[in-house]
C-alpha cells in the first residue's frame, strides 16, 4: 500500500486544512468583495450614455475576460514593481482575481438590470425619482436578486481558481501540498486530500446554488 | 513605443514557439473534451439510474476539484502509483477531463432543449433509438451546443497556461524564460496578454462561423448580428 494514512491525517491533513482557512478561503471572501462591487461599478459604466465611457469599459471587460487569469497575475506581480507599486503577494493576488471576475460579474449585473421589467423604470420615472433612488431602491434590488445564484456561481468558480496564487509565490493550500508533497515524495496523499477538500467545500455550494435557482423560478 | 516594438521583435522567436504549444493543447484538450462531454452527457439521460449515477459522480467530482489540483495529481501523484505519463498527455487529460465535464451538461441541455414533439415524431415513424438520436435529434441539439461548446473553448484555451506549472513549455512559461532572459518583464507579459487576446478572438470567429453553417444545414435562419468574436458571453449558470 503506497498511501501512508498516519502521514495523511496526520501531518498533511491539518497543515492543509489551515492554509485552507487563512489563505484560500480568505483570498476567496476578499477576491469576492472586490469582483462584487468593480463589477457593478464596471455594468453601471458599460452602461453610461458618453461613449468615451462606455466603449473603453467594454474593450476592458473583453480584453480581460480573454486573457488567462495566470497571465495577469503574473503581470500585476512583475509589472507593478516596476511602476513603483509594491504590495504583498497576497494583496495583487486579491487585485487580479477581483478584477478578472469582475468583468465576469459585470455582465451578470447586465443581465440582471436589462432583465428588471420596462413598468419599473417608468414608474421610476413617473414618480420622477432622483437617478440615485431610482437605481438604489428600485432598479438595483431587483436586478440583484434575479441574478444571485449566478453571481454565487462565479464565486465557486473563483474558489477553484485561488489555486493559481501559487505562481506569485502565495502560499495556499495547494502550494502547501505541493511543499510537504515534495519532503518525501508522499503527493499521491496531499494532492488528493487537497482535491477533496475543494470538492467538500465546492459541492455543496453549488448544490445550493442550483436550489436558489430553483426558488427564483429559472 | 518603437523600444516597446523592438523589443517585442526579440520575444517573437519565443512567443512562437510558446504558441505552437499552447495552440496543440487547446486543439487536443478540446478534442478531447468533446468527446467526454457526449459520453458523459448521453449517459447523464439514460433511464438507467445507474448510469445516471456514473454520469453525475463523474461530472460533479471534475468540476468540484480544481483543474490545477487536478493537473498537479496527474503530474506528480499519478507517477508514484506507477503510471508516468509524458507531459503534454498529463495537460491534454486534465484539461479534457475538467472542461468535459462541463461540457457535459451543454450536451444534456442541448438535447433537454429539443422540443417534446420531435421525439415524439422520432416514435410514430417508428425509429430506433439510435437512429432517433443519429438522424433527429442530435443534429439539431449540436447546433444549439456550439455557443456554449465556444464559451467553453475559450476558458480552455485560458486553462492551457496552467500547463506553464508543470513544466511545459507553452505561451505562458515562454513568455517567462523571455523575461528571465532578457529582464524584459512588461513587454513579456504584456505582449503574452495579447497574444492570448488575438486567440481568443480567433476561437470566437471561428465558433460563430461554425454556428452559422450548421445553423444553414438544418434549415434554421441566420441570425443577422455583427460576425465576430466581440460579444461572446459566458452564461452566468455555467460558471460553476
Amino acid at each position: 500500500m503506497i498511501w501512508d494514512w498516519n502521514f495523511a491525517l496526520n501531518e498533511a491533513l491539518p497543515q492543509m486544512l489551515g492554509a485552507f482557512l487563512k489563505v484560500t478561503l480568505l483570498a476567496t471572501i476578499l477576491g469576492s468583495v472586490v469582483a462584487m462591487v468593480l463589477g457593478l461599478i464596471l455594468a453601471l459604466l458599460r452602461r453610461s450614455r458618453i461613449q468615451l465611457i462606455s466603449r473603453p469599459t467594454g474593450w476592458f471587460i473583453e480584453f480581460v475576460r480573454s486573457t488567462p487569469l495566470l497571465v495577469q497575475l503574473l503581470f500585476l506581480f512583475l509589472v507593478l514593481p516596476r511602476v513603483g507599486i509594491t504590495l504583498p503577494a497576497f494583496t495583487i493576488g486579491i487585485i487580479g482575481l477581483g478584477v478578472h471576475y469582475a468583468t465576469y460579474t459585470s455582465e451578470v449585473y447586465r443581465a440582471g438590470i436589462d432583465g428588471v421589467p420596462k413598468g419599473q423604470w417608468e414608474a421610476a420615472t413617473a414618480l420622477s425619482l432622483p437617478p440615485r433612488r431610482k437605481w438604489q431602491d428600485v432598479i438595483l434590488p431587483q436586478a440583484i436578486r434575479n441574478v444571485l445564484p449566478a453571481l454565487g456561481n462565479y464565486v465557486i468558480s473563483m474558489f477553484k481558481e485561488t489555486p493559481y496564487l501559487l505562481a506569485i509565490t502565495v502560499l495556499d493550500m495547494v502550494a502547501i501540498a505541493k511543499n510537504i508533497g515534495s519532503l518525501n515524495f508522499k503527493y499521491l496523499e496531499t494532492f488528493t486530500i487537497a482535491g477533496l477538500i475543494f470538492l467538500a467545500a465546492s459541492y455543496p455550494a453549488a448544490v445550493l446554488m442550483r436550489k436558489l435557482e430553483i426558488r427564483l423560478g429559472h | 513605443m518603437s523600444g516597446f516594438l523592438s523589443q517585442f521583435g526579440e520575444a517573437l522567436p519565443f512567443f512562437a514557439q510558446g504558441v505552437v504549444i499552447t495552440l496543440e493543447l487547446t486543439i487536443l484538450g478540446a478534442a478531447l473534451s468533446v468527446v467526454i462531454s457526449f459520453i458523459f452527457g448521453l449517459m447523464a439521460l439514460s433511464q438507467s439510474v445507474g448510469v445516471r449515477f456514473v454520469s453525475r459522480v463523474f461530472v460533479e467530482f471534475f468540476r468540484g476539484t480544481s483543474l490545477l489540483v487536478q493537473m498537479f495529481w496527474l503530474f506528480f501523484a499519478l507517477p508514484l502509483a506507477g503510471i508516468q505519463l509524458v507531459p503534454v498527455a498529463t495537460g491534454v487529460i486534465a484539461l479534457g477531463l475538467n472542461y468535459g465535464a462541463y461540457g457535459s451538461e451543454v450536451v444534456r441541455g442541448g438535447i433537454n432543449a429539443i422540443p417534446r414533439a420531435q421525439w415524439e415524431a422520432t416514435i410514430a415513424l417508428n425509429m430506433g433509438r439510435v437512429q432517433r438520436m443519429r438522424r433527429v435529434i442530435l443534429p439539431q441539439a449540436v447546433v444549439g451546443m456550439i455557443p456554449p461548446f465556444g464559451n467553453w473553448l475559450i476558458q480552455l484555451l485560458k486553462g492551457t497556461a496552467l500547463v506553464s506549472l508543470i513544466g511545459l513549455a507553452d505561451l505562458t512559461f515562454e513568455t517567462q524564460a523571455f523575461r528571465d532572459a532578457t529582464g524584459n518583464t512588461v513587454v513579456a507579459f504584456t505582449g503574452a496578454l495579447i497574444i492570448y487576446f488575438i486567440l481568443a478572438q480567433i476561437f470566437a470567429v471561428l465558433m460563430s462561423l461554425l454556428e452559422r453553417r450548421s445553423k444553414a444545414s438544418i434549415g434554421q435562419p441566420m441570425e443577422r448580428r455583427a460576425l465576430g468574436g466581440l460579444g461572446w458571453r459566458l452564461g452566468g449558470s455555467e460558471a460553476a
